[in-house]
Protein backbone atom coordinates (compact mmCIF):
# COMPACT_ATOMS: atom_id res chain seq x y z
CA UNK A 1 0.00 0.00 0.00
CA UNK A 2 1.10 3.87 -1.07
CA UNK A 3 -0.01 7.03 1.25
CA UNK A 4 -2.23 8.71 -0.47
CA UNK A 5 -0.42 11.85 -1.63
CA UNK A 6 -2.28 15.31 -0.46
CA UNK A 7 -1.46 18.53 -1.82
CA UNK A 8 -0.87 20.56 1.39
CA UNK A 9 -2.14 24.39 1.11
CA UNK A 10 -3.18 27.01 2.80
CA UNK A 11 -0.89 28.91 5.75
CA UNK A 12 1.33 25.52 5.74
CA UNK A 13 2.89 25.53 2.90
CA UNK A 14 5.74 26.79 3.69
CA UNK A 15 8.70 25.57 2.39
CA UNK A 16 8.77 22.05 4.22
CA UNK A 17 12.25 21.03 3.22
CA UNK A 18 13.42 24.06 5.59
CA UNK A 19 15.20 22.70 8.52
CA UNK A 20 16.27 25.98 9.99
CA UNK A 21 14.05 26.17 12.93
CA UNK A 22 15.27 29.70 14.23
CA UNK A 23 13.80 30.85 11.27
CA UNK A 24 10.55 30.67 13.18
CA UNK A 25 11.71 32.05 16.21
CA UNK A 26 10.81 34.57 18.49
CA UNK A 27 13.27 36.81 16.54
CA UNK A 28 11.74 36.32 13.29
CA UNK A 29 8.05 36.78 14.45
CA UNK A 30 9.17 40.33 16.08
CA UNK A 31 10.16 40.96 12.44
CA UNK A 32 13.91 42.05 13.86
CA UNK A 33 16.69 42.08 10.84
CA UNK A 34 19.08 39.07 11.25
CA UNK A 35 21.94 40.04 12.91
CA UNK A 36 25.46 39.82 11.42
CA UNK A 37 26.92 38.71 15.02
CA UNK A 38 24.56 36.01 15.99
CA UNK A 39 25.88 32.61 15.49
CA UNK A 40 23.16 29.06 15.24
CA UNK A 41 24.51 26.39 17.86
CA UNK A 42 22.93 22.72 17.52
CA UNK A 43 22.67 21.69 21.43
CA UNK A 44 21.36 17.81 21.41
CA UNK A 45 19.31 15.61 20.42
CA UNK A 46 22.75 13.96 21.95
CA UNK A 47 23.46 15.89 24.83
CA UNK A 48 23.32 14.78 28.23
CA UNK A 49 21.96 18.03 29.58
CA UNK A 50 19.14 17.47 27.36
CA UNK A 51 17.47 14.49 29.84
CA UNK A 52 16.76 12.74 27.17
CA UNK A 53 16.49 13.01 22.64
CA UNK A 54 15.85 16.76 22.81
CA UNK A 55 17.25 19.07 20.09
CA UNK A 56 17.73 22.53 20.80
CA UNK A 57 18.42 25.13 18.01
CA UNK A 58 19.89 28.52 19.71
CA UNK A 59 20.73 31.26 18.57
CA UNK A 60 23.62 33.37 20.18
CA UNK A 61 25.28 36.52 20.12
CA UNK A 62 28.78 36.26 21.36
CA UNK A 63 27.01 33.54 25.03
CA UNK A 64 23.97 35.43 25.10
CA UNK A 65 21.03 33.62 24.22
CA UNK A 66 19.14 35.65 21.39
CA UNK A 67 16.62 32.78 20.49
CA UNK A 68 15.89 29.35 20.71
CA UNK A 69 13.48 26.64 18.97
CA UNK A 70 13.02 23.07 20.76
CA UNK A 71 12.84 20.43 18.13
CA UNK A 72 11.10 17.63 19.38
CA UNK A 73 9.90 14.32 18.09
CA UNK A 74 13.00 12.17 18.22
CA UNK A 75 11.01 9.64 20.62
CA UNK A 76 7.33 9.79 18.77
CA UNK A 77 6.74 5.77 19.08
CA UNK A 78 2.63 6.91 18.30
CA UNK A 79 1.45 5.72 21.65
CA UNK A 80 -1.92 7.72 21.04
CA UNK A 81 -2.52 5.29 18.04
CA UNK A 82 -1.14 1.91 19.49
CA UNK A 83 -3.98 2.39 22.05
CA UNK A 84 -7.11 2.88 19.61
CA UNK A 85 -5.79 -0.81 18.66
CA UNK A 86 -5.74 -2.26 21.92
CA UNK A 87 -8.19 -3.21 24.77
CA UNK A 88 -9.57 -0.99 27.25
CA UNK A 89 -7.55 -2.58 29.88
CA UNK A 90 -4.17 -3.47 27.68
CA UNK A 91 -3.54 0.40 27.11
CA UNK A 92 -2.57 0.70 30.59
CA UNK A 93 0.74 -0.89 29.93
CA UNK A 94 1.23 1.45 27.07
CA UNK A 95 0.67 4.36 29.87
CA UNK A 96 3.52 3.09 32.34
CA UNK A 97 5.98 3.88 29.40
CA UNK A 98 4.84 7.09 28.22
CA UNK A 99 6.79 8.78 31.32
CA UNK A 100 9.13 6.71 32.63
CA UNK A 101 9.67 7.89 35.68
CA UNK A 102 5.88 7.89 37.50
CA UNK A 103 4.37 5.00 35.87
CA UNK A 104 1.43 4.75 38.54
CA UNK A 105 0.74 8.20 38.01
CA UNK A 106 -0.30 7.92 34.23
CA UNK A 107 -1.83 4.65 35.04
CA UNK A 108 -3.69 6.21 37.41
CA UNK A 109 -5.13 9.17 35.51
CA UNK A 110 -5.92 6.99 32.20
CA UNK A 111 -7.80 4.82 34.75
CA UNK A 112 -9.60 7.58 36.06
CA UNK A 113 -10.98 8.47 33.16
CA UNK A 114 -12.17 5.24 32.21
CA UNK A 115 -13.67 4.63 35.56
CA UNK A 116 -15.42 8.39 34.94
CA UNK A 117 -16.86 6.67 31.40
CA UNK A 118 -17.53 3.29 32.98
CA UNK A 119 -19.12 4.94 36.34
CA UNK A 120 -17.18 2.75 38.68
CA UNK A 121 -17.10 3.11 42.51
CA UNK A 122 -13.92 2.50 43.53
CA UNK A 123 -13.41 0.97 46.75
CA UNK A 124 -11.98 3.41 49.37
CA UNK A 125 -8.90 1.12 49.98
CA UNK A 126 -7.72 1.64 46.65
CA UNK A 127 -7.93 4.95 46.98
CA UNK A 128 -6.19 5.40 49.40
CA UNK A 129 -3.44 3.01 48.48
CA UNK A 130 -3.50 5.34 44.93
CA UNK A 131 -2.79 7.91 46.62
CA UNK A 132 0.14 6.41 48.86
CA UNK A 133 1.94 5.28 45.45
CA UNK A 134 1.61 8.02 43.97
CA UNK A 135 3.11 9.96 46.17
CA UNK A 136 5.70 7.64 46.31
CA UNK A 137 6.13 8.08 42.96
CA UNK A 138 6.06 12.05 43.25
CA UNK A 139 9.15 11.21 46.01
CA UNK A 140 11.12 9.05 43.13
CA UNK A 141 10.18 11.48 40.11
CA UNK A 142 11.56 14.49 42.07
CA UNK A 143 14.36 12.83 43.22
CA UNK A 144 15.50 11.85 39.68
CA UNK A 145 15.57 15.57 38.87
CA UNK A 146 16.83 16.68 42.12
CA UNK A 147 20.15 14.23 41.08
CA UNK A 148 19.89 14.75 37.21
CA UNK A 149 19.50 18.82 37.93
CA UNK A 150 22.68 18.99 40.80
CA UNK A 151 24.93 17.07 38.24
CA UNK A 152 23.87 18.93 35.37
CA UNK A 153 25.19 22.19 37.25
CA UNK A 154 28.51 19.92 38.71
CA UNK A 155 27.37 18.77 41.92
CA UNK A 156 28.04 15.46 41.04
CA UNK A 157 27.68 14.01 44.72
CA UNK A 158 23.98 14.34 45.26
CA UNK A 159 23.02 12.54 42.39
CA UNK A 160 24.48 9.46 44.07
CA UNK A 161 22.45 10.09 47.49
CA UNK A 162 18.97 10.80 45.80
CA UNK A 163 19.78 7.55 43.66
CA UNK A 164 20.43 5.73 47.63
CA UNK A 165 16.75 6.72 48.53
CA UNK A 166 15.29 5.94 44.59
CA UNK A 167 16.69 2.09 44.97
CA UNK A 168 14.49 2.34 48.46
CA UNK A 169 11.37 3.20 46.47
CA UNK A 170 12.21 1.22 44.06
CA UNK A 171 12.13 -1.87 46.13
CA UNK A 172 8.74 -1.10 47.40
CA UNK A 173 7.43 -0.94 44.07
CA UNK A 174 9.10 -3.77 43.03
CA UNK A 175 7.48 -5.86 46.26
CA UNK A 176 4.17 -4.42 45.92
CA UNK A 177 4.00 -4.37 41.60
CA UNK A 178 6.52 -7.09 40.74
CA UNK A 179 8.18 -4.30 38.83
CA UNK A 180 10.93 -1.87 39.53
CA UNK A 181 9.77 0.81 36.47
CA UNK A 182 6.89 -0.23 34.77
CA UNK A 183 4.40 -1.26 37.05
CA UNK A 184 0.84 -1.10 35.44
CA UNK A 185 0.06 -1.51 39.11
CA UNK A 186 -3.55 1.15 38.72
CA UNK A 187 -6.29 -1.02 36.47
CA UNK A 188 -9.28 -0.14 35.60
CA UNK A 189 -11.65 -0.65 38.60
CA UNK A 190 -9.00 -0.84 41.54
CA UNK A 191 -5.32 -2.05 41.96
CA UNK A 192 -3.99 -5.45 40.43
CA UNK A 193 -2.91 -7.32 43.84
CA UNK A 194 -3.12 -6.54 47.40
CA UNK A 195 0.41 -5.52 48.36
CA UNK A 196 2.67 -7.76 50.84
CA UNK A 197 1.78 -7.37 54.35
CA UNK A 198 5.22 -6.16 55.94
CA UNK A 199 5.63 -3.92 52.93
CA UNK A 200 3.77 -0.70 55.55
CA UNK A 201 6.44 -1.13 57.84
CA UNK A 202 8.76 -1.14 55.22
CA UNK A 203 7.20 2.50 53.61
CA UNK A 204 6.98 4.00 57.19
CA UNK A 205 10.96 3.03 57.60
CA UNK A 206 11.82 4.95 54.71
CA UNK A 207 9.36 7.84 55.28
CA UNK A 208 10.74 8.15 58.69
CA UNK A 209 14.23 8.66 57.57
CA UNK A 210 13.67 10.00 54.42
CA UNK A 211 13.36 13.82 55.89
CA UNK A 212 16.37 14.09 56.91
CA UNK A 213 17.63 12.92 53.64
CA UNK A 214 16.02 16.11 52.36
CA UNK A 215 18.04 17.82 54.82
CA UNK A 216 21.30 16.05 53.59
CA UNK A 217 20.63 17.26 50.25
CA UNK A 218 19.96 20.17 51.27
CA UNK A 219 22.90 21.13 53.25
CA UNK A 220 25.32 19.54 50.34
CA UNK A 221 23.29 21.82 47.93
CA UNK A 222 22.05 25.13 49.62
CA UNK A 223 26.29 25.56 51.73
CA UNK A 224 27.46 25.25 47.96
CA UNK A 225 28.03 28.83 46.56
CA UNK A 226 28.30 27.89 42.97
CA UNK A 227 25.09 26.27 43.41
CA UNK A 228 23.27 29.33 44.49
CA UNK A 229 24.98 31.55 42.09
CA UNK A 230 24.03 29.36 39.62
CA UNK A 231 19.95 29.26 40.52
CA UNK A 232 19.00 32.40 42.12
CA UNK A 233 18.01 34.78 39.44
CA UNK A 234 18.26 32.50 36.34
CA UNK A 235 15.15 31.57 34.02
CA UNK A 236 12.58 33.75 35.19
CA UNK A 237 9.07 33.31 34.22
CA UNK A 238 6.19 35.50 34.90
CA UNK A 239 3.00 34.32 35.94
CA UNK A 240 1.47 35.78 33.29
CA UNK A 241 3.62 34.30 30.58
CA UNK A 242 3.42 30.96 32.39
CA UNK A 243 -0.39 30.83 31.86
CA UNK A 244 -0.14 32.25 28.24
CA UNK A 245 2.32 29.62 28.13
CA UNK A 246 0.82 26.76 29.35
CA UNK A 247 3.25 25.70 32.10
CA UNK A 248 1.56 23.54 35.08
CA UNK A 249 3.20 22.30 38.03
CA UNK A 250 5.76 22.63 40.21
CA UNK A 251 6.99 25.97 37.31
CA UNK A 252 3.69 27.28 37.71
CA UNK A 253 3.54 27.09 41.11
CA UNK A 254 7.23 28.60 41.64
CA UNK A 255 5.75 31.77 39.47
CA UNK A 256 3.47 32.31 41.98
CA UNK A 257 0.25 30.62 40.70
CA UNK A 258 -1.78 28.71 43.72
CA UNK A 259 -3.00 25.35 41.72
CA UNK A 260 -2.86 22.30 42.43
CA UNK A 261 -5.10 19.43 40.83
CA UNK A 262 -4.89 17.57 44.26
CA UNK A 263 -5.87 20.61 46.48
CA UNK A 264 -8.36 22.49 43.83
CA UNK A 265 -9.85 19.32 41.90
CA UNK A 266 -9.52 16.74 44.05
CA UNK A 267 -9.08 13.22 42.94
CA UNK A 268 -8.87 9.90 43.73
CA UNK A 269 -9.88 10.77 47.50
CA UNK A 270 -7.13 13.10 48.01
CA UNK A 271 -9.77 15.86 49.65
CA UNK A 272 -9.66 13.52 52.85
CA UNK A 273 -5.74 14.27 53.03
CA UNK A 274 -4.18 17.86 54.96
CA UNK A 275 -1.33 19.08 53.08
CA UNK A 276 0.63 22.50 52.16
CA UNK A 277 1.20 23.30 48.41
CA UNK A 278 4.33 25.31 48.26
CA UNK A 279 3.99 28.47 46.56
CA UNK A 280 7.09 31.23 45.49
CA UNK A 281 6.65 34.78 44.16
CA UNK A 282 10.42 34.63 43.21
CA UNK A 283 9.78 32.68 39.66
CA UNK A 284 13.60 31.78 38.84
CA UNK A 285 15.11 28.75 38.93
CA UNK A 286 16.04 28.40 42.87
CA UNK A 287 12.05 29.08 43.66
CA UNK A 288 11.08 25.90 41.27
CA UNK A 289 14.26 23.80 43.51
CA UNK A 290 12.99 25.46 46.91
CA UNK A 291 8.97 24.03 46.06
CA UNK A 292 10.22 20.79 44.47
CA UNK A 293 12.24 20.26 48.06
CA UNK A 294 8.48 21.65 49.96
CA UNK A 295 6.96 19.09 47.90
CA UNK A 296 9.31 16.64 49.14
CA UNK A 297 8.16 16.95 52.47
CA UNK A 298 4.58 17.47 51.70
CA UNK A 299 4.36 14.12 50.06
CA UNK A 300 5.66 12.51 53.43
CA UNK A 301 3.62 14.17 55.08
CA UNK A 302 0.37 12.34 52.63
CA UNK A 303 2.09 9.00 52.40
CA UNK A 304 1.71 8.95 56.64
CA UNK A 305 -1.91 10.19 56.56
CA UNK A 306 -2.32 7.24 53.86
CA UNK A 307 -0.76 4.59 55.73
CA UNK A 308 -2.67 5.74 59.00
CA UNK A 309 -6.08 5.93 57.59
CA UNK A 310 -6.11 2.86 55.31
CA UNK A 311 -9.21 1.20 55.56
CA UNK A 312 -9.80 -2.44 55.41
CA UNK A 313 -11.91 -3.77 52.40
CA UNK A 314 -11.32 -4.68 49.05
CA UNK A 315 -8.76 -3.37 46.32
CA UNK A 316 -10.98 -3.74 43.28
CA UNK A 317 -14.81 -2.44 42.47
CA UNK A 318 -17.58 -5.15 42.18
CA UNK A 319 -17.59 -5.37 38.86
CA UNK A 320 -17.88 -8.93 37.59
CA UNK A 321 -18.18 -7.81 34.16
CA UNK A 322 -15.51 -5.43 33.76
CA UNK A 323 -12.75 -6.71 36.37
CA UNK A 324 -11.21 -9.79 36.10
CA UNK A 325 -12.12 -12.66 39.22
CA UNK A 326 -9.61 -13.97 41.28
CA UNK A 327 -8.23 -17.21 40.61
CA UNK A 328 -10.42 -19.42 43.64
CA UNK A 329 -13.46 -18.01 41.95
CA UNK A 330 -12.55 -18.69 38.92
CA UNK A 331 -11.44 -21.95 39.11
CA UNK A 332 -14.56 -23.22 41.13
CA UNK A 333 -17.93 -20.95 39.64
CA UNK A 334 -19.39 -21.57 36.15
CA UNK A 335 -20.01 -17.71 36.06
CA UNK A 336 -16.62 -16.38 36.63
CA UNK A 337 -15.05 -18.55 34.42
CA UNK A 338 -17.47 -17.28 31.42
CA UNK A 339 -16.48 -13.57 32.89
CA UNK A 340 -12.81 -14.15 32.76
CA UNK A 341 -13.47 -15.52 29.30
CA UNK A 342 -15.06 -12.82 27.78
CA UNK A 343 -12.60 -9.98 29.81
CA UNK A 344 -10.08 -11.47 27.91
CA UNK A 345 -10.65 -12.58 24.84
CA UNK A 346 -13.29 -9.72 23.68
CA UNK A 347 -12.86 -6.93 26.46
CA UNK A 348 -15.27 -4.91 27.94
CA UNK A 349 -17.88 -2.53 26.28
CA UNK A 350 -18.03 1.02 27.52
CA UNK A 351 -20.87 3.30 27.49
CA UNK A 352 -20.17 5.68 24.68
CA UNK A 353 -19.08 9.09 25.51
CA UNK A 354 -16.46 11.52 26.35
CA UNK A 355 -14.09 12.07 29.56
CA UNK A 356 -11.49 13.72 30.66
CA UNK A 357 -9.44 12.99 33.77
CA UNK A 358 -6.83 14.96 35.39
CA UNK A 359 -4.25 14.22 37.83
CA UNK A 360 -1.50 16.20 39.92
CA UNK A 361 1.69 14.76 38.59
CA UNK A 362 5.01 14.57 39.71
CA UNK A 363 6.25 17.12 36.38
CA UNK A 364 2.42 19.15 36.45
CA UNK A 365 -0.77 18.89 35.54
CA UNK A 366 -1.32 15.29 33.58
CA UNK A 367 -4.66 14.79 31.70
CA UNK A 368 -6.37 12.28 29.78
CA UNK A 369 -8.96 12.36 27.10
CA UNK A 370 -10.34 9.12 26.50
CA UNK A 371 -13.57 9.11 23.83
CA UNK A 372 -15.21 5.50 23.11
CA UNK A 373 -17.83 4.58 20.78
CA UNK A 374 -19.49 2.03 22.85
CA UNK A 375 -16.69 -0.72 22.20
CA UNK A 376 -14.18 -2.35 24.13
CA UNK A 377 -11.52 -0.54 22.35
CA UNK A 378 -11.00 2.92 22.92
CA UNK A 379 -11.90 5.56 20.09
CA UNK A 380 -9.50 7.72 20.56
CA UNK A 381 -7.19 8.67 23.63
CA UNK A 382 -5.54 12.03 24.03
CA UNK A 383 -2.35 12.35 26.81
CA UNK A 384 -2.49 16.41 27.53
CA UNK A 385 1.62 16.05 29.06
CA UNK A 386 2.35 18.54 31.19
CA UNK A 387 5.99 18.62 29.67
CA UNK A 388 5.11 19.18 25.80
CA UNK A 389 3.56 22.35 27.08
CA UNK A 390 6.31 23.68 29.54
CA UNK A 391 8.54 22.94 26.72
CA UNK A 392 7.17 26.28 25.24
CA UNK A 393 7.95 28.58 27.81
CA UNK A 394 12.01 27.62 27.30
CA UNK A 395 12.52 30.33 25.36
CA UNK A 396 11.23 33.29 27.62
CA UNK A 397 13.17 31.63 30.10
CA UNK A 398 16.28 31.95 28.46
CA UNK A 399 16.63 34.46 26.26
CA UNK A 400 18.77 37.03 27.30
CA UNK A 401 20.64 34.95 29.45
CA UNK A 402 24.15 33.39 29.04
CA UNK A 403 24.03 29.90 27.15
CA UNK A 404 25.04 27.99 30.58
CA UNK A 405 22.42 28.71 31.97
CA UNK A 406 19.93 26.97 29.76
CA UNK A 407 21.07 24.03 31.15
CA UNK A 408 20.55 25.07 34.37
CA UNK A 409 16.81 26.14 32.97
CA UNK A 410 15.90 22.74 31.46
CA UNK A 411 16.91 20.62 34.75
CA UNK A 412 14.31 23.10 36.40
CA UNK A 413 11.44 22.67 34.01
CA UNK A 414 12.37 18.75 35.26
CA UNK A 415 11.28 17.45 31.49
CA UNK A 416 11.05 13.67 30.20
CA UNK A 417 11.35 13.27 26.15
CA UNK A 418 8.99 10.04 26.63
CA UNK A 419 6.20 11.78 27.42
CA UNK A 420 6.84 14.58 25.35
CA UNK A 421 7.07 13.15 22.29
CA UNK A 422 4.71 10.31 22.85
CA UNK B 1 -22.59 2.60 36.81
CA UNK B 2 -23.13 4.99 34.00
CA UNK B 3 -26.54 5.39 33.76
CA UNK B 4 -26.90 7.61 30.22
CA UNK B 5 -30.79 8.89 30.63
CA UNK B 6 -28.00 11.00 33.07
CA UNK B 7 -26.52 13.37 30.42
CA UNK B 8 -27.98 16.29 29.56
CA UNK B 9 -28.45 17.38 26.11
CA UNK B 10 -29.03 20.18 23.73
CA UNK B 11 -28.39 23.50 23.83
CA UNK B 12 -32.08 24.73 25.94
CA UNK B 13 -31.81 21.48 28.33
CA UNK B 14 -28.32 22.37 29.56
CA UNK B 15 -28.74 25.86 29.35
CA UNK B 16 -32.18 25.50 31.79
CA UNK B 17 -30.08 23.22 33.75
CA UNK B 18 -26.86 24.54 34.35
CA UNK B 19 -28.24 28.46 34.56
CA UNK B 20 -25.45 29.59 37.18
CA UNK B 21 -22.60 28.18 35.04
CA UNK B 22 -20.04 30.75 34.45
CA UNK B 23 -19.39 29.20 30.65
CA UNK B 24 -22.88 28.50 30.30
CA UNK B 25 -23.61 32.17 30.63
CA UNK B 26 -20.94 33.41 28.56
CA UNK B 27 -21.47 31.07 25.50
CA UNK B 28 -25.84 32.12 25.21
CA UNK B 29 -24.62 33.38 22.13
CA UNK B 30 -21.84 31.30 20.88
CA UNK B 31 -22.79 27.61 21.89
CA UNK B 32 -24.47 25.83 18.92
CA UNK B 33 -25.00 22.84 20.96
CA UNK B 34 -24.23 21.73 24.25
CA UNK B 35 -23.80 18.37 26.07
CA UNK B 36 -23.55 17.82 30.10
CA UNK B 37 -22.91 14.20 31.04
CA UNK B 38 -20.52 12.32 33.33
CA UNK B 39 -20.57 15.88 35.61
CA UNK B 40 -18.75 17.61 32.15
CA UNK B 41 -19.63 20.62 29.98
CA UNK B 42 -19.05 20.52 26.30
CA UNK B 43 -20.43 23.44 24.67
CA UNK B 44 -20.22 23.10 20.31
CA UNK B 45 -19.40 26.34 18.76
CA UNK B 46 -18.88 27.42 14.75
CA UNK B 47 -15.65 26.85 12.82
CA UNK B 48 -16.15 30.86 11.97
CA UNK B 49 -16.62 32.12 15.82
CA UNK B 50 -13.70 29.84 17.16
CA UNK B 51 -11.33 32.98 18.04
CA UNK B 52 -14.68 35.06 19.93
CA UNK B 53 -15.26 31.55 21.33
CA UNK B 54 -11.98 31.51 22.95
CA UNK B 55 -12.25 35.41 23.89
CA UNK B 56 -15.66 34.87 25.41
CA UNK B 57 -14.06 31.87 27.74
CA UNK B 58 -11.04 33.71 28.84
CA UNK B 59 -13.54 37.08 29.89
CA UNK B 60 -15.64 34.23 31.85
CA UNK B 61 -12.50 33.28 33.86
CA UNK B 62 -11.25 30.51 31.79
CA UNK B 63 -7.84 31.77 31.86
CA UNK B 64 -5.55 28.32 31.23
CA UNK B 65 -5.64 26.39 27.84
CA UNK B 66 -5.14 22.68 28.72
CA UNK B 67 -4.79 21.28 25.31
CA UNK B 68 -5.83 21.06 21.78
CA UNK B 69 -6.61 18.05 20.15
CA UNK B 70 -8.91 16.50 17.35
CA UNK B 71 -10.85 12.69 17.26
CA UNK B 72 -11.39 11.66 13.54
CA UNK B 73 -15.06 10.12 12.98
CA UNK B 74 -14.00 8.93 9.33
CA UNK B 75 -16.31 8.16 7.58
CA UNK B 76 -19.37 10.09 8.73
CA UNK B 77 -19.52 13.81 8.44
CA UNK B 78 -18.90 15.96 9.73
CA UNK B 79 -15.14 14.00 9.90
CA UNK B 80 -13.08 16.03 12.59
CA UNK B 81 -14.03 17.00 15.99
CA UNK B 82 -11.74 19.54 17.65
CA UNK B 83 -11.14 19.66 21.24
CA UNK B 84 -10.29 22.35 23.06
CA UNK B 85 -9.84 21.98 26.87
CA UNK B 86 -10.08 25.58 29.35
CA UNK B 87 -9.30 25.12 32.67
CA UNK B 88 -10.23 28.13 35.17
CA UNK B 89 -7.89 28.61 38.14
CA UNK B 90 -10.39 30.78 40.03
CA UNK B 91 -13.27 28.81 39.82
CA UNK B 92 -11.86 25.44 39.67
CA UNK B 93 -12.93 24.03 36.99
CA UNK B 94 -12.85 23.20 33.09
CA UNK B 95 -14.70 23.61 29.82
CA UNK B 96 -14.80 21.39 26.36
CA UNK B 97 -15.33 23.53 23.48
CA UNK B 98 -15.71 21.60 20.34
CA UNK B 99 -15.80 22.54 16.88
CA UNK B 100 -16.48 19.80 14.11
CA UNK B 101 -15.34 20.54 10.47
CA UNK B 102 -16.48 18.77 7.21
CA UNK B 103 -13.48 16.51 5.84
CA UNK B 104 -13.30 19.14 3.01
CA UNK B 105 -13.18 22.28 4.94
CA UNK B 106 -10.93 20.81 7.75
CA UNK B 107 -9.27 24.54 8.66
CA UNK B 108 -9.99 26.77 11.29
CA UNK B 109 -8.29 29.48 12.99
CA UNK B 110 -5.68 29.75 15.28
CA UNK B 111 -5.95 30.72 18.73
CA UNK B 112 -2.72 31.37 19.65
CA UNK B 113 -3.37 34.97 19.70
CA UNK B 114 -5.15 34.43 22.75
CA UNK B 115 -3.20 31.37 23.69
CA UNK B 116 0.28 31.74 22.72
CA UNK B 117 0.27 27.79 24.46
CA UNK B 118 -1.76 26.60 21.25
CA UNK B 119 0.94 26.84 18.94
CA UNK B 120 2.95 23.24 20.08
CA UNK B 121 -1.24 21.95 20.65
CA UNK B 122 -2.01 23.08 17.16
CA UNK B 123 0.89 21.99 15.08
CA UNK B 124 0.26 18.76 16.86
CA UNK B 125 -3.48 18.14 15.19
CA UNK B 126 -2.16 19.93 12.35
CA UNK B 127 0.86 17.00 11.84
CA UNK B 128 -1.38 13.96 13.17
CA UNK B 129 -4.63 15.40 11.86
CA UNK B 130 -4.01 17.40 8.97
CA UNK B 131 -6.01 20.03 9.85
CA UNK B 132 -4.58 23.63 8.77
CA UNK B 133 -4.78 26.50 11.29
CA UNK B 134 -5.25 29.86 10.07
CA UNK B 135 -2.85 32.44 11.34
CA UNK B 136 -0.59 29.80 13.17
CA UNK B 137 2.87 31.75 13.30
CA UNK B 138 4.94 28.61 12.56
CA UNK B 139 2.76 25.72 11.23
CA UNK B 140 4.70 22.60 10.71
CA UNK B 141 5.00 18.99 11.30
CA UNK B 142 5.85 18.67 15.29
CA UNK B 143 6.74 14.88 16.25
CA UNK B 144 6.79 13.45 12.52
CA UNK B 145 9.84 13.95 10.23
CA UNK B 146 8.95 16.71 7.77
CA UNK B 147 8.41 15.18 4.84
CA UNK B 148 6.21 12.18 6.42
CA UNK B 149 3.37 11.58 4.05
CA UNK B 150 0.13 11.31 5.56
CA UNK B 151 -1.15 12.03 9.01
CA UNK B 152 -0.78 8.93 11.25
CA UNK B 153 -4.14 9.91 13.65
CA UNK B 154 -6.58 9.90 10.91
CA UNK B 155 -8.66 6.85 11.05
CA UNK B 156 -7.69 5.45 7.31
CA UNK B 157 -4.35 5.68 8.25
CA UNK B 158 -3.63 1.94 8.86
CA UNK B 159 -2.07 1.22 12.74
CA UNK B 160 1.02 -0.35 11.36
CA UNK B 161 2.10 2.82 9.29
CA UNK B 162 2.66 1.82 4.96
CA UNK B 163 4.67 -0.53 4.10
Amino acid sequence: MTPPVEEITGPAAIDPGVDDVVANSARNRQNTPPNDQTMVINMGPQHPSTHGVLRLVVEVDGETVVAMAPDIGYLHTGIEKTCEAKFYQQVVPLTDRIDYLCPMTNNLAYCLAVEKLLGLEIPERAQYLRVLFNELTRIQSHLVWLGTHAMDIGALTVFLYCFREREDLLRIFEAVAGQRMMTSYVRIGGLSVEPPRDIYEKIRTFLKNFPAHVDEYEGLLQTNPIWMNRLKGVGYLSPEDAIALGVTGPPLRASGIDFDVRRDMPYSGYEKFQFNVPVSNIGDVWARYIVRMQEFRESVKICLQALDGLPEGHIMADAPKIILPNREQMKTQMESLIHHFKIVTEGFGVPAGEATSSVEAPHGMMNYYVVSDGTAKPYRVHMRNPGFATLQALETMCKGRLLADVVAVIGSIDIVLGEIDR
Amino acid sequence: MYDPTSAIKGKQAVFAALPENAAVKAFAELATDAKFDRAELTLTVAREDIIAAGRAAQQAGYNFLEDVTAVDWYPSEPRFQITYHILSHSLKERVRLVVRLDSNAASLDSITSIWPSANFYEREVFDLFGVHFGGHPNLRRIMMPEDWKGHPLRKDYPVEGYR
